[in-house]
């Protein structure tokens, strides 16, 4: 019998923890540093790539996701020495997709080119706003007119490119949200991730916000408006959310973020970064320290600090659940139950149903796009009973 | 023995956080009583809920030895008290056991109800009071309007009151001095008479069991001796006689005038009478003393574990606090939506917040806490009368003749400025207003209060109406008969009998509107809306509708928000555990003391 990640595919996540700034609302291990010695973060990274290979022999690699922090920092030539490394640790699928994200400055535009040549074929861009007020207020470095700019520059060179943008952000009228995404979807992306701001604890943001000084956020129901509005509009340009955060054009999804809310294997290297991995039948959560110092200290010294902790069926039931209750595609009744050995509650199921926010059809258990925005109340449910 | 001529024995009172506390520190320190390393502020606040919450919740004896100026070294027996009205029954029994009190005045603060309360008490006591302004280290205080205070609102001499810093320790030699100047030595004692003991307070303590605070009248109490407390007929062998230093500390006999304990092998504190006589087996005195009037608790409430497997914990956390506290009354009852659980008596709000989060944490049981209510007595057409400690225990309409419910006198004491707030919020309480007087910027209103107005959050009010600087004082005056109705709550169209309250007819709409708003603020949306009315008999006096949750979703979750997710899964689970389920409906633990809360 196959093993249960192959369900997922296999991903390779490499993290870069250093950004030109902090933005006041991200909780990602991204950390600030005056000076960044390159050709050590690239031969740490590799090295801890080497490691895994090893631990995970010849298995097919599906993606690889540079991400941050802010990766477009990188050096095309440590970009270009991991995609080699990772080649060289795995067979790759016909399909590899190798994905970095990039900040929408003309610095990183330069490096675009470099990326491609390295083997980079797909790019994220952290648009985050089309109006210069907000990506002040949200402490980005570009303008909206210098992140086309790269947008422009980046569409030149790759044959896929998504932007994120956030929304629901102080003051943010349903016109104003109303107008922005219409712009954005006039550049004709073919995969747009769309995140409602989340104000996270230990943040500038969160600070603000627990001291009552972060004004105009909208309530639950203009939250709700918003997020109304965003499936309308996607839908009617073409990019329908596959996710519900993210909308592509059908055949366009991420296949890395696929690999995660499909529950596959994953491995993940560098500072705090997060990886699912099946050894001997046994599925493991990793993380590594998250501290850049600390881990290229260790890692350079021969001594990687990583934990391991193994996930119990139950575990691995409840994490495939709510990942994949994620995708509108749904999960696999029989899948989560080969799982978890703990059947969903039927009389849950049923009441879900009925209030029509799950819709269950032969196999698969999906969320309704009326469902969908209640994620985390249907799961307390279906988990908690 | 002791010369009752070198014992002196006083009470430390004040309203709450005049500084009572501080003050017996500096007195134990100041005299050596506790080695230095070992001071610590408020020494005698030892229960956790004390230490946390910084309030004195039991009174406590300390025996320090004061070698004074005139050569002679005194035995000094003090209580601390606490200040907060739900104790009051302590300060007075505290009170009866000595003969002179410290009088202790926030000079900052300066007169307050409490104060004016205690100094009642100790007139009834025939105490000696000496006046002490504290807290004169700090730049508000104002030592001489506050002695002006004393004199105007309590009418006592406030010539020779002691200024002092309980905190810097200014002033404290001449408390000591004015101690065994000032205050007499115990009244009488005759070593030789046959023992003659008041019981003071008992305590359980894990070690000894039962231990009994005594004030000796005549006599000699000693290990070994057979005694008899004279009102419960007791009889028990002294195993042990000894004194606080705050530490307990053996000693050979306790002699007249002194203050000490025993322990004899007694099994719980309901064995014991606050205000019993102690005397010997045989040959015993048989003039008892004259004995307190036990405290009352006055305000009832239902406690139910939330998970309903710890009932048979509670039950024994609750038997276990209840050895330790008579004045706390509780006996088992069953609610539809609830379950099992108690319905408990309290002397007051306080009273009944320290329970619960004693229960909650020394014995790690989540409660949910029902509509405190007060006792109604229901008057029924056959001529019976019932004790209602629970509207969901309300009879039959038509067999009732008639409601009364219990009143207060309350003294409230409030800056000029305040009074019209104040006044308004006795009316709106169904006050009657006794007395209204002045002295100086402050005014003193006495109110007939009905006690159902004020349990709840009266003093909150009262407190938030002012800015903090009022001050409140009551005591129970007896029954009167009103228009009383029960007011049932629905949710979802399911009755939750624990949120039902009697009221009166004509305040049911307004309360029945403050509770529907207030609880659909207080239950969380749920993935369809919620009705939520209030009702008496069939009658539906006030309704809202709680909407449909419309978002709850996470907007990232990547391959690194796997594990975080799964445990805020994990801990949702356990905050679940926080809510209870009325049919489909989850109301978390907190609705039902905060539903009773009102604005306005
Ligand atoms: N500045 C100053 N603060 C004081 C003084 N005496 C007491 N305090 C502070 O006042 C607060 C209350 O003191 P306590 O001694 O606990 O008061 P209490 O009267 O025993 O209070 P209850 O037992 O709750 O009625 C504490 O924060 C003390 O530190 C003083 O002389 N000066
Ligand atoms: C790893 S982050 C950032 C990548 C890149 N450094 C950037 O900022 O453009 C990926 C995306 O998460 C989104 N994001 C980060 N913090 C967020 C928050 N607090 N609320 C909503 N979205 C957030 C942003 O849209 C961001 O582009
Ligand atoms: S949002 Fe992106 S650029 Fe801003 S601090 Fe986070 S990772 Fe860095
Ligand atoms: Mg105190």
């Amino acid at each position: 019998m196959p093993e249960d990640w192959q369900a997922g595919g296999f991903g390779l996540y490499i993290h870069w923890p250093f950004c030109q700034s902090k933005c006041p609302y991200c909780d990602f291990n991204s950390h600030v540093a005056a000076r960044v010695d390159q050709a050590a973060w690239g031969e740490a990274l590799v090295s801890e790539l080497r490691r895994y290979a090893a631990l995970l022999p010849g298995r097919t690699l599906n993606s690889i996701f540079f991400g941050g922090g802010t990766p477009s920092l990188m050096d095309p030539q440590v970009v270009a020495a991991l995609i080699d490394a990772a080649r060289a640790g795995w067979p790759t699928a016909n399909t590899l997709e190798v994905t970095l994200e990039a900040n929408p400055t003309s610095v990183e535009a330069g490096r675009f080119r470099g990326y491609r040549e390295a083997g980079v074929n797909r790019i994220s861009m952290g648009i985050q706003a089309l109006n210069d007020r907000d990506l002040k207020a949200l402490g980005r470095l570009h303008s909206v007119e210098e992140a086309l700019r790269a947008h422009d520059v980046a569409r030149g060179i790759f044959d896929r490119v998504s932007f994120d943008l956030i929304y629901a952000r102080q003051g943010q009228s349903m016109e104003d949200w109303r107008a922005e995404l219409t712009r954005a979807l006039d550049l004709s992306p073919d995969h747009l991730s769309l995140y409602q701001l989340t104000i996270e604890p230990g943040t500038a943001f969160g600070d603000r916000h627990a001291r009552g000084l972060l004004k105009g956020l909208p309530d639950e129901d203009l939250g709700a408006d918003l997020y109304d509005v965003t499936q309308e509009l996607c839908a009617a340009a073409g990019l329908p959310a596959y996710e519900v955060s993210n909308h592509a054009r059908p055949g366009a999804e991420s296949l890395h973020n696929l690999v995660y809310w499909h529950y596959g294997d994953y491995v993940g290297i560098g500072p705090g970064a997060h990886g699912r991995i099946t050894l001997d039948g046994q599925r493991w959560a990793t993380s590594t320290e998250r501290q850049p110092g600390n881990w290229l200290h260790g890692t350079r010294a021969g001594t990687p600090a990583e934990t391991r902790e193994p996930l119990l069926p139950a575990d691995q039931a409840v994490e495939y659940l709510m990942m994949g209750l994620r995708l509108a595609e749904g999960v696999s009744i029989s899948r989560f139950h080969r799982l978890g050995e703990t059947p969903l509650d039927p009389v849950v199921l049923e009441r879900l149903t009925a209030d029509g926010l799950i819709a269950i059809e032969g196999d698969t258990l999906s969320t309704t796009p009326k469902g969908r925005p209640l994620l985390n109340a249907i799961l307390r449910e279906l988990l908690t009973a | 023995m002791t010369k009752l001529s070198l014992i002196r024995n006083f009470s430390i009172v004040a309203h709450i956080d005049h500084g009572k506390s501080t003050l017996a520190d500096r007195l134990i320190q100041l005299t050596g009583t506790v080695a230095e390393r070992d001071m610590k502020e408020q020494l005698l606040d030892s229960m956790d809920i004390e230490r946390e919450r910084g309030i004195t919740i039991k009174a406590n004896t300390v025996r320090i030895e004061y070698p004074a100026k005139d050569g002679n070294t005194y035995v000094l027996n003090l209580i601390d008290t606490p200040g907060h009205v739900d104790f009051a029954y302590e300060v007075s029994r505290s009170m009866r056991a000595v003969e002179g009190s410290l009088l202790v005045v926030d000079a900052t603060q300066g007169v307050e109800a409490q104060t004016l309360a205690n100094v009642y008490t100790a007139i009834d006591a025939d105490h000696e009071i000496v006046p002490v302004l504290n807290k004169i280290d700090l730049p508000a205080a104002e030592p001489e309007r506050v002695k002006e205070q004393i004199e105007d609102v309590i009418g006592i001499d406030a010539s020779e009151a002691i200024e002092i810093s309980a905190k810097t320790g200014l002033g404290i030699p001449d408390v000591l001095e004015a101690i065994v100047k000032r205050l007499p030595q115990p009244k009488e004692g005759d070593p030789d008479k046959p023992l003659k003991a008041m019981l003071v307070d008992s305590k359980y303590d894990p070690y000894l069991g039962v231990v009994v605070i005594v004030r000796i009248i005549d006599g000699v109490l000693k290990k070994g001796q057979r005694i008899r407390m004279m009102k419960t007929g007791g009889l028990y062998e002294v195993d042990k006689v000894g004194v606080y230093r705050p530490a307990m500390t053996d000693v050979e006999e306790l002699g007249p005038g002194e203050i000490g304990f025993l322990t004899a092998q007694i099994k719980q504190v309901r064995d014991t009478r606050v205000g019993d006589t102690i005397t010997t087996e045989k040959k015993g005195t048989d003039t008892a003393l004259p004995g307190f009037k036990p405290s009352i608790p006055v305000v009832f409430c239902g406690l139910f574990p939330v998970d309903a497997n710890d009932f048979e914990d509670m039950r024994d956390a609750i038997e276990k606090l209840a050895l330790n506290d008579a004045s706390f009354t509780f006996e088992m009852e069953t609610s539809a939506a609830l379950g099992f659980g108690f319905r408990c008596g309290f002397l007051g709000l306080l009273h009944l917040e320290v329970i619960r989060d004693r229960i909650e944490r020394e014995y790690n049981i989540d409660l949910i806490t029902t509509a405190p209510s007060v006792v109604y007595h229901i008057h029924m057409r056959d001529g019976e009368m019932r004790e209602l400690h629970n509207p969901a225990d309300m009879p039959d309409l038509t067999y009732v003749d008639h409601i009364e419910e219990p009143r207060i006198k309350a003294t409230i004491l409030v800056p000029d400025e305040y009074l019209g707030d104040v006044l308004k919020l006795c009316q709106d309480r169904r006050g009657i207003q006794l007395d209204l007087t002045y002295a100086g910027s402050r005014a003193m209103a006495v109110y007939d209060l009905p006690l159902n107005e004020v349990v709840f959050d009266f003093y909150d009010r009262l407190k938030s109406v002012t800015k903090g600087y009022a001050s409140f004082d009551y005591q129970m005056i007896g029954y009167r008969e009103d228009r009383l109705v029960k007011m049932s709550v629905l949710v979802n169209d399911e009755p939750v009998d624990a949120l039902s309250m009697m009221v009166h007819a004509d305040r049911a709409e307004g309360r029945g509107r403050a509770m529907c708003e207030k609880l659909k603020e207080l239950i969380p949306r749920h993935m369809f809306k919620i009705p939520i009315q209030a009702a008496i008999g069939g009658r539906v006096i006030a309704r809202e509708t709680l909407s449909a949750m419309r978002k709850d979703v996470t907007a990232k979750c990547y391959g690194g928000d796997a594990t975080r997710k799964r445990k805020l899964l994990d801990k949702q689970k356990a905050g679940k555990k926080k809510m209870r389920q009325f049919g489909k409906v989850e109301i978390p633990q907190q609705a039902f003391i905060n539903a009773l809360k009102m604005d306005g």
